[in-house]
């Protein structure tokens, strides 16, 4: 797999993902503009303004809709369509299916944006979209998963570089978790009810759920850390053994720990323990990619003084490492009778959405986006910078204002007397939780600021310039990982 | 090791089967169990399936996304059975599609609300919450006060549910129409709230948890 100069005929696909590449963006803008709203409603519950699209409990399915599906699928369209026509060194298989996908997708994410708040859901957390849109996620899926596998068989190199091991399984998978999951008998064109009830539908939904999470935002976002760390830092992966190692010790642990979301609940006890068990086994894989990932700087430290894309990428590994440390504790029974229902949870999530998810998508964004326009580099590295310092604070005030109210709302809700009645009301606790919703409003907010300097410099950045020097610009980038 | 490995480093076939193998595992040990030969899917003594206006209520509750605050779910754990009510049992929500256990409490479980609150109370509450708990950061929903249950799609429910497992008879479908006729969402929304109650327990679950009615949430 030397580098060497690639025929200048040979030409990839990059249209596609040159419109994922921009969409990402603006999903991102709008997702995250939904979850600064929806963090103020919870503390002035008047910005609900008693109209009904406009309600908290009708937009929070729209913001994670919109920053998993919307921002991260965009993501994850445009680096996985980029990262497999390189590394297999040919263009992708039916550029006109993998068209299709976009505007595929596209649809998806403009239906969910109207469905969503008009209030036609299944009422299943991150499967709300109804069953006409659920079909329509299912075909360009398999869409996808033609173009991008296709491609892979048409590759012209003999090895299946490691990224796409990743990103095989993540679309491999989210086919299987995203039709089981969904599976529902329709009784009108915007309503349907899941073949599945009570405890039975519980457990599918959060083995759904759960590797929702281990999928589409791990192995895929993995998959991006796989190539764009080795050429933002120019050498090769750490360990080639590693990675397989972690990648399967991943990707079949993960699909057992679903139960961790059900501890206490009626979900037969020993569902509850093998969840638990296999939820703390996954540190060690998870941990694995953290660890390829940052051990590759070693010997190249110096570069994340100068490079900021490499900021974005190796910070998002620590939060990486740290939600995945975080959630093993979090499905320990004992932890988890304090944690769960209450706002802990949605710190860690936001430490692995915002710090891992959000940060490695940008730091691709920003390595790939000169690439795909023809420029040398972005168009303000300052604004770089200044991204990664808006993004980095809010996340921290984000999550810890989220730790230090999950904690407190969980011993509140435990805290007895002498006489063994409850110290506090419900309420009480919602009243203490109020100075750390608007701690976090602001963490969010700095977010959604990092992530506008973000969008005006890919702006600029795309703007038309001279002529790019096409031929030198392809060699350049046909130059696969090693 | 890694020489079996590039075997299929070079095989997009032979992942992706092994693929598919090794994530197929977890979920069906794990779901399999419940579905067949277990009473997972056994109604516990006493849980008889939605009334035609509680249908609809049910319908207005996911709708308007509820658990996105609310859980459904006492967990087997003191504190929660103190200010909740009895714990959970599967046997109780064998007829909800989809389940609606919910995974954050922004405010209070739910699931033994029912007889706790007058329909006047809930009446309030659903207009302007901070009318009857000042402190309260819940929306208000006065549009479902305005908006009429439509008889044909609360029959269409039933339907649906019967066809997922939901043993309504043909008489109480037949009804369906008629029991919801001019009642708004809100009426419905809350005779769905009052229907929310722990099942009747056997002796034993009764004698591990003998106090439940210290405090309110």
């Amino acid at each position: 797999m030397s580098a060497q100069p690639v025929s200048a005929t040979l030409e990839y696909d990059d249209e596609v993902v040159r419109r994922f590449a921009l969409t990402t963006i603006l999903w991102g803008l709008v997702g995250m503009s939904v979850g600064v709203l929806i963090a103020a409603q919870l503390l002035w519950p008047a910005l609900n303004f008693d109209i009904p699209w406009l309600t908290y409990s009708r937009l929070r399915p729209l913001h994670t809709n919109a920053v998993i599906f919307a921002f991260g699928g965009s993501g994850l369209f445009a680096t996985s369509y980029y990262i497999v026509q390189r590394t297999c060194r040919t263009a992708l298989f039916l550029p006109r299916l993998a068209m299709f996908t976009f505007w595929g997708w596209q649809a998806v994410i403009v239906a969910a944006a109207i469905t969503l708040p008009l209030g036609m859901t299944q009422g299943k957390e991150y499967a709300e979209l109804e069953w006409p849109i659920d079909v329509l996620i299912a075909v360009v899926w398999v869409c996808y998963g033609v173009v991008f596998f296709g491609t892979i068989v048409k590759r012209k190199v003999d090895h299946i570089y490691v990224a796409n091991w990743f990103f095989g399984a993540y679309i491999l998978t989210i086919a299987v978790l995203h039709i089981i999951n969904n599976l529902a008998i329709p009784f009108s064109l915007t309503k349907s009810y899941s073949i599945y009830g009570g405890t039975v539908d519980a457990m599918v939904q959060w083995w759904y759920g759960h590797n929702a999470v281990g999928f589409f935002l791990t192995a895929g976002f993995l998959g991006m850390m796989y190539y764009f760390i080795p050429k933002q830092v120019g050498k090769p992966i750490y360990s080639y053994r590693l990675s397989i190692v972690h990648f399967w010790a991943l990707i079949s642990t993960y699909m057992w720990a679903g139960p961790h979301h059900l501890l206490y609940t009626s979900l037969p006890d020993w569902v509850q323990s093998v969840g638990m068990v296999f939820s703390l086994i996954l540190l060690a894989p998870s941990w694995g990619g953290m660890i390829n990932g940052v051990m590759t700087l070693s010997g190249a430290w110096h570069k994340l003084r100068e490079d900021p894309i490499l900021k974005f990428l190796i910070v998002s590994l620590s939060f990486y490492g740290m939600s995945t440390f975080e959630g093993p504790m979090m499905s320990i029974k004992t932890i988890n009778s304090l944690s769960h229902y209450t706002d802990w949870t949605i710190g860690h999530v936001h430490s692995g959405a915002l710090g891992w998810v959000g940060l490695i998508t940008m730091g691709s964004l920003y390595a790939l986006i000169p690439k795909l326009w023809g420029r040398q580099q972005m168009h303000s590295i300052p604004a770089i910078n200044l991204h990664f310092w808006l993004a980095t604070i809010g996340i921290v005030l984000y999550i810890v204002a989220m730790w230090i109210a999950g904690v407190m709302q969980g011993l509140m809700w435990r805290a007895t007397n002498a006489d063994g009645t409850l110290t506090y009301s419900f309420v009480e606790s919602l009243v203490a939780t109020h100075p750390f919703y608007a701690v976090r409003l602001a963490g969010g907010a700095l977010y959604l600021s990092g992530m506008v300097v973000m969008a005006w410099n890919v702006w600029k950045t795309v703007q038309p310039q001279a002529v790019a020097k096409t031929v030198g610009d392809l060699q350049q980038l046909a130059g696969a990982v090693k | 090791m890694s020489g079996g490995h590039e075997r299929l480093e070079r095989n997009i076939g032979l992942m992706a089967v092994l693929i598919a193998a090794v994530i197929s595992v977890g979920g069906f040990v794990e779901i399999v169990p419940l579905i067949v030969g277990s009473h997972m899917e056994q109604p516990a003594p006493g849980v008889v399936p939605l009334s035609a206006i509680q249908t609809a209520g049910r319908d207005v509750y996911l709708r308007e996304g509820c658990y996105n605050c609310h859980s459904q779910q006492v967990r087997s754990l003191d504190d929660e059975t103190l200010r909740y009510g009895p714990y959970a049992i599967a046997g109780e929500s064998v007829y909800d599609h989809p389940f609606q256990w919910g995974s954050k409490r922004t405010g209070p479980d739910l699931s033994r609300v029912g007889g706790r609150y007058s329909d006047d109370w809930h009446r309030v509450h659903l207009m302007n919450a901070r009318d009857v708990v000042p402190e309260s950061n819940m929306p208000g929903y006065p549009w479902l006060a305005e908006d009429r249950l439509d008889g044909d799609e609360v029959t269409a429910m039933m339907t649906a549910l019967r066809r997922v497992g939901v043993p309504y008879s043909d008489s109480e479908i037949a009804g369906a129409k008629a029991a919801v006729d001019g009642k708004s969402k809100l009426d419905a929304l809350i005779a769905y709230l009052q229907s929310l109650k722990a099942s009747p327990r056997e002796p034993i679950a009764a004698a591990m948890n003998p106090t439940q009615t210290k405090s309110a949430p």
